[in-house]
């Protein structure tokens, strides 16, 4: 009986460290794709503003900027390799980093979103409009958030970073395609596990979802110039203007 | 090919960048583009337009897209005008761009539903009596039954019912009806059938099979002005708007062209440009108001005042200083001017009495044909009496001599009449009844006395019976009657003499300085004299819907005659009230009231029919004694509804139901007894065996029974006294605040029976048949969706413009709706079946009044007798209305209702009385639309079965859209006048239009001899222009304009000639004032209820896009000084109430209305943000629960030339002006939301 539950907890613990991360990135990259050719109009981030601000300007403007600085923090946090700033810093100096920076951000925003969600739960009009998804999406940020947020106190309990270097090489070899990234998260407490899980379900889910506004976020509008002419025909080559006439010889 | 990868164009994206890198050039892909372009792109774009009855018959785009009607456009494609006129196009306005909302709102009927407990119990009787019929009089019979869905009609608790049971329904009840009461207890209610045609024809068609009764509309409304057929024994007939171009001078008077006739503004704006000058008359600054070059604002009512004023002023500066020989001879040949009148001794004095006729003189003048409908004039250069051709005496029994060409009808010279006798020498003293002193306060009363005498040029003259009798002429007693000064010394001296009907008066009484009449008096007759009559009055219902309106209009007119404008292109009356002008109109009549199967067809007259059914009599607060003038005989007495009695006894006027018993049941009594029927009826009449049904409104035999309203929304918009209607036709919650003459202890009807109950839910069966929710759907018991204006084939026709414009089905009717003619077509059928075994070919006895048009209207000469008093003896068709027998085969109903009957080839196709044949055009059609058996007629007919197929019938019988068949018409006028008029047809005479013809563009019509106007490329239409230049008589006692109405009710009454006459006093406010305070100051206002801006009559009120243009609900309007005094500020609650009930609206407090009025768009409708009124504790109401219908007698005289009924026109009209409302500010707005059992239950006990 225990030999099958562990048997079993291996397989899981297989699958979900091993597999289920390339289910959620194929689906996240391949169901975007097909989204975004398929069903140009509903690639929107679903705001409610139109219906009512009150609380919005101030949960969204909240959540949006913490949740920005979680992502990147995450993103280059995870994915750097430890040759590239073990000049630099130390393990535990940079884990002390994530935590104060993340841990605040992860405040901000949990106080961010908790008014998101408590507008779009009890603002009848706010209710009335809200698809599944967009219910579903929101709850499963606010319990993600929860999660990253129980973790910070196991991180504190060893503040030697080896378990963020479990994590950043678990990750690596994950976008490096290692066999056996699995094994690198093994015995590692279960907030972690869970805020995996759960993070690579928020990819796996993006697709469905207004999550996909993220993509379309209008950075370029700060560096574009003043004003664009798209030319006719364009890269579609769809049927052209009437050119100029060409300059004649006697000209 | 793919969004994704049409974006990765870093490499080549850039193709440079221009004004020094401010801006730069880019190859992405402009698919996105394609999502703008495909919202505006459709798959088909359709004709059609909106059945409202706005008069604007605008050509509109439907868009469809992905089969959803998605938005509208103006059409462009009219035909062009001629040079020097501008185009017609751009036609339309806010509200017709608006409509496609109507069609998946949540307001659109999309099932046919019932009141949840008459279902109950009809399945409940279905089960128990198996047929359908006995079903339905199982519970008829029951009267708990009954009350107990009566009591909630208005109250929700509809549910949805399938076609076939609500066919089964209406059938069974029709059938239960007709069986048990009489097909004239059938009423159907629809108005303007020149919106849709077909969709009118539709029910009126099945209704005049089964022996059902078609209500008027046009007097109800309130639009018929009674002073056109009285002048020109014509309905209404106007100048098309782009002849408003043609003018040199416009008086906009109560008319908010902009507003009401938005589509046809641009030729106001575009006259102005040409140089006309234009100048309103409107109490309010309406939106008219800036285009005039003067506002002239009298105090409501009163405008009868300015205009008599205004003509004070013409008579005196040129017919009285013999200035203007166009306007001596325009009056000479085409007025009833040089019309002698007898002068009748009355208590001493001379009054003026009827007008002298051919057989008042020796040997009747010679004249052997109704030598009693011929008028007299003199000689001007014998200056002997003589009879001038073209008098209505002319018009029947013999030919060829009834024109205007103005010759002695013995002789056949040509003659000038004498205008006035001023230079003979004698005179007399003539006493004229004056008004002015009888005003409420408000009204600015006078105190000049009740009557004037005024010296009055007469001749003696020696009458067959060798009397001498003085007489007048019409002439010279109209100046006597204006108060001009003749050299008699007894005219106003000046202008600013105190003195009927001087400027200075007018001034004093309507508020206008009297130096701006005199101004505005002179540029008109100036310019009428120097253009020959280019000089337009617009005017509109804010003056018709007064009690007196005759007085304002017939001012009006009076104006336009002595300046001879009437028939002149630029010039004359444009009345536009209502989309009356149905013109392919007599190809339409056999199809809407199946004269091609039976005549004559059932028509009543509505206000007269209301006023007596929904017991509007009852409350009657206006005594005969208040309008009788100070000149009357005394023997006149009697209360409103007598007067109409009398009149529907004599054949006056229309009656429904007809007769106090079944008229099925009478040609086989009359054939038991052995004789005629018409013989049998009246002597049975005589005897007082059989009543007529008018004589006791009250007594259950004689209520209508089954109600259909469709294209209507009776109770949400036109039926004034709204809550009588609730409480005594319907039964059920109302706010009727008065009480009854026996509550009262006032005086009773003297001929009338009086119940000491009033009877509560006359009516068994309400089916009303729309597409949208309206108020009169909510108090329905059946609701049948229609298809929209975009759903359906019809034809639409207006006074406006001469175009004939179809709706077709840009989309299938949505739902489980259908149209109009689908509907009743299935009602028919039904009806057919469920008749077998209670319904065979039955023998239905009609009464018809003695009509217009035919020679019937040469019924009854210059002394009133009254059959039922003994006076004469009761002949059918003469001094009682007509009797004809008519076989309804009521199993083929159905049959008949898909067929075209065999009366048209047998007997002909007419129109205001020309007979012509039209056997070729009945033929035509068997070939278009294919032919059909119909058992009983031997010959195969053409087939009626689409609504197209019922268009090509209307428009293949009529004059309007047949060259072939106008060219037979003018053929059969010709002989009446002597003189051939086909040449106004004949360029057109191979010109067939056909429904496919008008769907490809609009099409002009055909110039027809039922109009009084031409329709050609070198005039603008115009009424009256086929009068004065083809020489065809007005239809009218004279034949010519009749200026004075010699009737003898026409003379109690004081309105032989125009004269002033203030509002009259309702005394519905005072009872009010205090009685059920709130703690706000009260004050009283007068009531106006002008048309829309943001909807046409109550369509486009519930319109969300509508809404949201003006206030979103219902809203009245009143000046800041009224406010101040009662506390109102902008946008509160306020409620308005009288003895007829109350009203809900908040404020709108503007600077444009004048102080002492309150103003209400009408039909705003009760459905949408009404909350419930303190005063009746019921959701506060419409316009017209504060109103009540009043009735005028001289509007129910008959038999009596052109004061002969006719449909829609001449009878008694539903004005409600002169109404006052007690105001005040509210204190408590409830929104009665909850359930109705807890809100309201006292009130549905007190229904009980």
């Amino acid at each position: 009986m225990v030999e099958l539950y562990q048997s079993f907890t291996t397989y899981l613990q297989g699958f979900l460290f091993g597999i289920y991360p390339y289910i959620c990135m194929g689906v996240f990259v391949i169901g975007s794709l097909i989204r975004f050719d398929r069903d140009q109009y509903t690639w929107r981030s679903g705001s409610s503003q139109m219906l009512r601000t009150g609380q919005l300007r101030l949960g969204s403007n909240l959540f949006h900027y913490s949740i920005f600085f979680l992502f990147f923090g995450h993103l280059f946090g995870l994915l750097t390799p430890h040759w590239g700033y073990e000049w630099a810093i130390s393990p535990a100096t940079k884990q002390a980093l994530a935590i104060y920076s993340g841990g605040a951000a992860g405040v901000v925003c949990f106080i961010g979103l908790s008014i998101l969600m408590h507008r779009r739960l009890v603002d009848p009009r706010i209710r009335r409009t809200s698809t599944f998804a967009d219910l579903a999406i929101l709850v499963l940020l606010w319990v993600q958030l929860s999660l990253g947020l129980i973790t910070l106190p196991f991180s504190m309990s060893h503040s030697d970073g080896s378990v963020m270097l479990a994590l950043a090489s678990w990750s690596q070899a994950i976008l490096t395609f290692q066999a056996r990234a699995s094994e690198l998260v093994i015995g590692l407490p279960f907030p972690y596990l869970a805020h995996l899980v759960l993070g690579m379900t928020l990819f796996l889910l993006t697709p469905f979802s207004r999550l996909v506004h993220i993509f379309s976020v209008p950075i370029w509008y700060l560096f574009r110039t003043w004003q664009i002419v798209r030319r006719r025909g364009g890269a579609t080559r769809r049927p052209g203007p009437v050119l100029p006439p060409r300059p004649t010889a006697a000209e | 090919m793919s969004h994704f990868l049409d974006r990765l164009t870093f490499l080549q994206k850039y193709a440079g960048t221009f004004s020094n890198g401010h801006g730069e050039v880019t190859t992405e892909s402009r698919a996105w583009e394609d999502a703008y372009r495909s919202r505006w792109a459709t798959e088909k774009v359709v004709r059609s337009t909106h059945g409202a009855n706005c008069t604007g018959s605008c050509s509109w785009k439907i868009y469809v897209k992905g089969g959803i009607v998605t938005w509208e456009t103006q059409q462009t494609d009219y035909p062009r005008t001629r040079p020097d006129l501008p185009n017609h196009e751009p036609r339309g306005c806010s509200r017709g761009a608006s409509y496609s909302w109507y069609l998946y709102s949540a307001n659109r009927l999309k099932y046919p539903m019932a009141r949840k407990r008459l279902i109950k119990l009809w399945r409940t009787a279905k089960a128990k009596h198996g047929d359908p019929v006995l079903a339905w009089k199982s519970i008829q019979d029951d009267p708990a039954q009954r009350r107990e869905y009566q009591a909630v009609r208005g109250m929700g608790g509809f549910v949805r019912i399938s076609w076939e049971e609500a066919e089964e329904i209406v059938a069974a009840a029709n059938v239960h009806t007709v069986k048990t009461w009489g097909p004239d207890r059938v009423i159907g209610f629809s108005p303007i059938p020149a919106m849709s045609m077909v969709s009118y024809a539709a029910g009126s068609r099945y209704l005049s099979l089964i022996g059902g009764v078609c209500m008027s509309f046009y007097d109800w409304y309130c639009d018929l002005p009674p002073s056109s057929p009285q002048t020109w024994g014509e309905q209404t007939d106007v100048p098309e708007s782009a002849d408003w171009f043609n003018a040199g001078f416009i008086i906009m008077w109560g008319s908010n062209v902009p507003q009401t006739r938005t589509p046809d503004a641009h030729f106001m704006a575009e006259a102005r440009y040409r140089g006309t000058k234009v100048v309103t008359v409107t109490p309010d600054y309406s939106e008219a108001s800036k285009f005039a070059d003067l506002w002239l604002h009298p105090k409501q009512g009163t405008d009868a005042a300015l205009a008599l004023a205004m003509g004070h002023v013409i008579l005196s500066e040129w017919h009285a200083k013999d200035r203007g020989e166009y306007f001596v001879d325009y009056c000479r040949r085409y007025t009833d001017m040089p019309m002698l009148v007898l002068l009748a001794e009355q208590d001493g004095r001379l009054v003026a009495d009827r007008q002298l006729r051919a057989s008042d003189l020796a040997d009747n003048a010679g004249q052997t044909n109704n030598p009693d409908w011929k008028t007299v004039a003199i000689d001007d250069a014998s200056g002997e009496p003589y009879v001038p051709t073209g008098s209505i005496g002319f018009r029947w029994g013999e030919q060829g001599k009834w024109n205007l060409e103005g010759r002695d009808a013995r002789t056949l010279e040509s003659v000038t009449p004498r205008l006035s006798l001023v230079g003979d020498g004698a005179t007399a003293q003539v006493t004229f009844p004056y008004f002015g002193d009888l005003a409420q306060p408000f009204f600015n009363p006078t105190a000049l006395g009740q009557t004037m005498t005024r010296t009055v040029p007469v001749r003696s003259i020696t009458l067959a019976d060798g009397r001498e009798a003085k007489v007048a002429t019409v002439y010279d007693l109209m100046l006597a009657n204006y108060g001009v000064e003749r050299g008699f010394g007894d005219g106003a001296a000046s202008y600013e003499a105190m003195a009927p009907y001087t400027p200075a008066w007018a001034g004093m009484v309507c508020g206008i300085p009297a130096k701006q009449i005199v101004t505005v008096a002179r540029e008109f007759a100036d310019n009428a004299e120097k253009t020959r009559g280019k000089s337009m009055v617009i005017l509109g219902a804010a003056l018709n819907h007064w009690y007196h309106s005759d007085m304002n209009y017939r001012g009006i007119i009076n104006l336009l005659v002595m300046c001879g404008c009437i028939g002149q292109s630029g010039g004359g009356w444009a009345h536009y009230v209502g989309q009356e002008k149905l013109r392919p109109q007599s190809g339409w009549i056999p199809l809407a009231f199946a004269t091609d199967w039976h005549r004559p067809p059932r028509q009543q007259n509505s206000t007269s029919f209301w006023y007596a059914h929904t017991d509007q009599w009852r409350y009657e607060t206006v005594s005969v004694g208040e309008i009788l003038s100070p000149t009357a005989p005394r023997k006149l007495s009697g209360a409103l509804i007598d007067f109409n009695v009398r009149a529907e006894r004599m054949g006056w006027l229309p009656s429904a139901p007809q007769l106090a018993l079944n008229p099925l049941t009478v040609a086989a009594d009359a054939a038991k007894a052995g004789q005629e029927v018409p013989a049998w009826l009246a002597g049975e009449l005589s005897a007082g065996r059989i009543t007529m049904s008018c004589e006791d409104p009250d007594h259950p035999v004689n209520w209508p029974r089954n109600l259909f309203v469709w294209r209507s929304n009776l109770l949400g918009s036109s039926g004034k006294g709204h809550e009588y209607f609730l409480k005594h036709l319907l039964g059920t919650q109302n706010g009727v605040q008065g009480k009854d003459l026996g509550e009262e202890g006032r005086a009773k009807p003297e001929e009338v029976a009086w119940h000491g109950e009033a009877p509560k839910g006359k009516l068994d069966l309400l089916v009303t048949l729309d597409f949208r929710m309206s108020t009169t759907c909510m108090y329905s018991d059946i609701v049948l969706p229609t298809a929209t204006w975009y759903e359906k084939n019809d034809l639409n026709t207006s006074d406006m413009h001469p175009f004939i414009h179809p709706l077709t089905t840009a989309v299938d009717p949505a739902w489980e709706s259908r149209s109009d003619w689908a509907i009743f077509k299935g009602i028919c059928k039904r009806f057919s079946e469920l008749s077998r075994g209670h319904l065979a070919v039955e023998k239905d006895v009609v009464l018809t009044p003695l009509m217009h048009d035919s020679p019937a209207e040469l019924g009854q000469t210059h002394v009133v007798k009254e059959w039922r008093k003994g006076e004469v003896a009761p002949i059918p068709g003469k001094t009682m209305p007509g009797v004809t027998v008519v076989e309804r085969d009521y199993p083929n109903t159905y049959a008949r209702y898909t067929s075209l009957g065999p009366l048209l080839e047998k007997l002909g196709n007419n129109g205001k009385g020309m007979t012509w044949k039209t056997g070729d055009e009945v033929e035509f059609l068997r070939q278009l639309n294919g032919t059909v058996e119909v058992p009983g007629v031997e010959t195969p007919l053409a087939r009626i079965d689409s609504d197209i197929d019922a268009c090509e019938v209307i428009m293949h019988l009529a004059p309007e859209t047949n060259g072939h068949v106008a060219v037979k018409a003018w053929e059969a006028l010709g002989k009446a006048t002597g003189i051939d008029h086909t040449g106004l047809a004949k360029p057109k005479e191979h010109e067939a239009i056909r429904f496919r013809d008008i769907v490809a563009q609009p099409r002009k019509i055909i110039s027809s001899p039922v109009w009084s106007g031409l329709e050609s490329e070198e005039v603008c239409y115009n009424a009256g222009y086929t009068n004065i230049h083809e020489l065809i008589p007005f239809r009218t006692l004279s034949g010519r304009q009749q200026l004075y109405q010699d009737h003898p009710w026409m003379l109690a009454f004081g309105e032989a000639l125009c004269v002033y006459r203030p509002p009259i006093d309702l005394k519905a406010h005072q009872a009010m004032t205090g009685r059920a305070p709130n703690g706000n100051k009260e004050i009283a206002l007068n009531f106006i209820t002008p048309h829309q801006k943001w909807g046409i009559h109550s369509v486009y009120t519930d319109n969300l896009i509508m809404l949201t243009l003006s206030r979103g609900g219902p809203i009245v309007w009143i000046s800041e000084v009224d406010a101040a005094e009662a506390g109102i500020e902008d946008n509160d609650w306020v409620e308005a109430f009288n003895l007829n009930g109350a009203l809900c609206a908040r404020a709108v407090v503007s600077q444009r209305v004048p102080k002492g009025m309150i103003m209400m768009y009408h039909a705003q409708e009760k459905i949408v943000n009404v909350p419930g009124s303190e005063i009746t504790h019921a959701r506060g109401g419409i316009h017209n629960s504060v109103t009540r219908a009043v009735i005028k007698p001289t509007h129910m005289i008959g038999g009596y030339a052109q004061q002969a009924y006719g449909f829609n026109y001449y009878g008694t009209i539903g004005t409600n002006r002169d109404e006052f409302v007690v105001v005040r500010k509210m204190a408590n707005v409830a929104w009665l939301d909850g359930p109705r059992l807890t809100h309201q239950a006292a009130d549905l006990k007190a229904a009980e």
